[in-house]
């Protein structure tokens, strides 16, 4: 009978949830009930990375049957240890619902996981990321052996190629010819950088890839190196991200001691090793050349291109620069073959993207899916919009992308629908919109990112987003004036065109996207002072009381957060100056004599 | 120089090769240590470095994980990320300046707390969050935050 397993998601949303007091009390379970020989807790329990649906963490898999069991107290361990491992039963109770409200049994019956595809995500949520030995089972390092035993260098990057891998961080370029590029260089030296400075809010897969599945990375860079001719590598992750470090680091060091990285690798004359860097906190550092300077030490200011990294990268020397998720594609393209790849996807987006689905969906958390699924398939793979609302819109691509609407619901995601739909893949987040949020106030928040972020070194950026940002508060605000939307308008495709790097060029995009699909809610907000969704404060119509239904209980005057609300002689009256909206009194009238309707 | 901060100091420095490269490793490390890197500080690793003072100091400028301030014993952060905005964030904002009475970026009175917005911590799935150190707390709600400041007083 294959081993007993017991599986706990210890991915970043899961531990925040409480899955290290799941583990504690599993131990003690475990032991209180003398089932340490049977279970021995070393070896029963592993601690994965992201398993996907994070929003039923904490969560655990017991294998070799799968049972999922999810949003786990630690009370429920009791039972759990109980029913599962002595009973021998189901804990009914504690299994998860779907969609319609069923129990769902095993992991691999989720509906958030069967419309799913995974080729990045393979280890994740499996295997122990600290432990080597995990990762060597699930036949790790053996594409790297592969590549460097029996590959020709441009075999390798012939077959990336072939398999039509394109980088996974924003614009979509082919890997195999940005290797090339830098095969072709002849230097002395040459290097891998992996880009793990995912920074595009709302987007967690490349966090989760190195926190789950370190070692794929670690491999991906290996077989990049052998293929251009470098030696040395170097990940820079996002000082963010305190786990994802810890499990690389360990990852390295492991690799390091058991000979997978360093000199003479595979008994051949390669040699190849990795040194991890922690970025500071700044967005613009996901711009390559921005990433290599702050690498060299310095400020992260982007450099003009050409020449490209690819000629005259780290340290002036010919560099690759890809992204997590895109090395992590590596290893599988080179065992299973690139034509395998390319059959999965679109014809020229091959493979799988994975996508943090958030905001306002049933499940969230992380999927990957074939490259090509549509809008519509994938909210529902989530079990559509939240509490019964109606879908508005999809942010897609961060600060860098744009907002779909629903008329686009049935649009293929791949590269190339996404960038004439006016988006870009960018990292893949995926955050569902519904009928409340006001798209005008979505593009504020994200100009706020970008110009916050903008580093200061083109004009169009550090002073059009700036601007860009003071006319969009200004129609949140009320205070807009005719004219300000073509302004805005105006100056949004002038940053675009006149920037200097890929962050000032693809700021406006959440402007230009709302503007294209959502014109009329600007215009109510400039020309009617309305906000049609009911989120900008103070275009709400402050609330009256209407003195005939009235009953002069007093309960609106005591949850008024502002004190707006006073009575003379039993008559209550709603000051307009002081009225901010919020509608709580509304809420509490036991009789509704309150309602919106007053002066702005 | 306090002298302290030399002893803190020197050995981290030596763990490095001087160079270029080494600095931002270098402060990242010597943040955790002394929890701020004032003038003199930064003057003392661009020599050990042999790197300009002024490189030093434009990167402690421009990278917000550093500070020229000294931080509190814990230091809150609030995401404000995209998912963590749509459900609510700048609530959690308000409710903690309040409570301890600063602005963003200010230090409580008591030297306990430091109060920030981060960039999106990838915790999207538990919006809205926040980060104390590196732990991270998620779907929040402005009413549990004086619980969960409780348990590092």
């Amino acid at each position: 009978m294959p081993r007993k397993e017991i599986l706990i998601c210890a991915g970043t949303g899961c531990l925040s949830a409480g899955a290290e007091e799941i583990e504690e009390k599993l131990m003690d379970e475990l032991w209180e009930h003398g089932l340490e020989d049977r279970y021995p807790v070393k070896k029963v329990i592993k601690k994965t990375g992201c398993m996907g649906p994070c929003n039923k963490g904490p969560m655990m898999i017991i294998q070799p049957e799968n049972t999922f069991y999810g949003d786990l107290e630690p009370s429920d361990v009791e039972t759990i240890v109980e029913e599962h491992l002595i009973n021998d039963r189901i804990a009914f109770n504690l299994l998860v619902d779907d969609y319609e409200g069923n129990k769902v049994e095993k992991f691999q019956e989720l509906e958030f996981i069967q419309g799913q595809r995974k080729v990045v995500m393979r280890n994740s949520g499996d295997i122990d990321p600290s432990s080597i030995r995990d990762y060597l089972e699930q036949d790790g390092y053996r594409a790297a052996k592969k590549a460097v035993t029996e590959m020709k260098k441009d075999e390798i990057i012939q077959e990336i190629k072939n398999s039509g891998l394109r980088g996974r961080g924003g614009a979509g370029f082919p890997t195999g010819l940005k290797w090339e590029f830098t095969a072709n260089e002849d230097a002395d030296q040459k290097y891998v950088v992996c880009n793990g400075d995912e920074g595009d809010p709302g987007a967690f897969m490349d966090r989760s890839i190195l926190e789950g599945d370190p070692h794929s990375v670690i491999e991906g860079m290996m077989i990049a190196g052998y293929a251009v001719g470098a030696d040395q590598g170097y990940v820079y992750v996002r000082a963010e991200y305190p786990l994802a470090i810890r499990n690389l680091r360990k990852a390295v060091r492991d690799a390091q001691s058991e000979g997978y990285l360093g000199e003479g690798l595979f008994g051949t004359d390669f040699d190849f090793n990795v040194e991890i860097r922690v970025g500071a906190g700044a967005f613009v550092c996901g711009e390559e050349t921005a990433l290599l300077s702050s690498i060299e030490g310095k400020q992260g200011r982007p450099k003009y291109r050409p020449p490209y990294p690819s000629t005259k990268g780290l340290w002036g020397k010919p560099t690759v620069i890809n992204n997590v998720e895109t090395l992590a594609n590596v290893t599988p393209i080179i065992q299973k073959g690139a034509e395998w790849f390319d059959n999965i996807g679109t014809e020229e987006s091959s493979g799988t993207k994975v996508f943090a689905v958030a905001g306002d969906v049933k499940e969230t958390g992380l999927v990957e899916v074939p490259m090509g699924m549509t809008i519509e398939e994938m909210v529902e793979l989530a079990g559509g919009v939240a509490d019964d609302k109606d879908f508005k819109a999809v942010q897609i691509g961060g600060p860098a992308g744009g907002t779909i609407p629903e008329k686009y619901i049935d649009l293929p995601i791949d590269y190339d629908s996404l960038e004439e739909a006016g988006t870009i893949m960018g990292s893949g987040g995926f955050i569902v919109l519904d009928e409340d949020n006001c798209m005008v106030d979505v593009a504020r928040f994200f100009l706020d990112f970008t110009q916050e972020e903008s580093c200061g070194k083109c004009p169009p950026c550090r002073l059009g987003s700036k601007r860009m940002l003071d006319l969009l508060e200004k129609m949140t605000q009320g205070e807009a004036e005719p004219g300000d939307i073509e302004k805005l308008e105006d100056l949004a495709e002038t940053v675009k065109d006149t920037s200097f790097c890929g962050l000032g060029q693809a700021a406006p995009n959440p402007v230009l996207s709302t503007l294209r699909f959502f014109r009329e809610e600007y215009e109510a907000h400039v020309y009617e002072d309305e906000c049609p969704a009911g989120q900008c404060k103070a275009l709400m119509s402050t609330f009256v009381i209407n003195t005939d239904t009235c009953v002069s209980c007093g309960k609106c005057a005591e949850v008024c957060p502002v004190d707006a609300i006073s009575s003379e002689d039993d008559v209550y009256e709603i000051d307009p100056d002081t009225c901010i909206s919020c509608g709580q009194c509304a809420e509490v009238c036991p009789v509704d004599a309150i309602s919106q309707g007053g002066e702005k | 120089m306090e002298r302290h901060h030399l002893r803190d100091i020197l050995p981290i420095i030596e763990g490095y090769e001087k160079e270029s490269g080494s600095l931002i490793p270098v402060l990242h490390e010597v943040q955790k240590k002394i929890g701020y890197l004032p003038k003199d500080v930064q003057e003392f690793i661009a020599e050990e470095l042999g790197v300009p003072f002024s490189q030093v100091y434009s990167v402690v400028t421009f990278y917000s994980f550093f500070s020229m301030e000294p931080k509190g014993d814990h230091t809150l952060a609030v995401c404000t990320g995209t998912a963590c905005y749509v459900k609510g964030a700048d609530e959690l904002v308000e409710e903690l300046k309040e409570e301890l009475d600063v602005e963003e970026g200010g230090t409580s009175e008591d030297k306990k707390f430091t109060l920030t917005t981060s960039r999106c911590v990838g915790a999207c799935s538990k919006a809205p969050v926040m980060m104390v150190d590196d732990e991270v707390y998620g779907k929040l709600k402005p009413d549990e935050l004086t619980d969960i400041l409780k348990r590092y007083r």
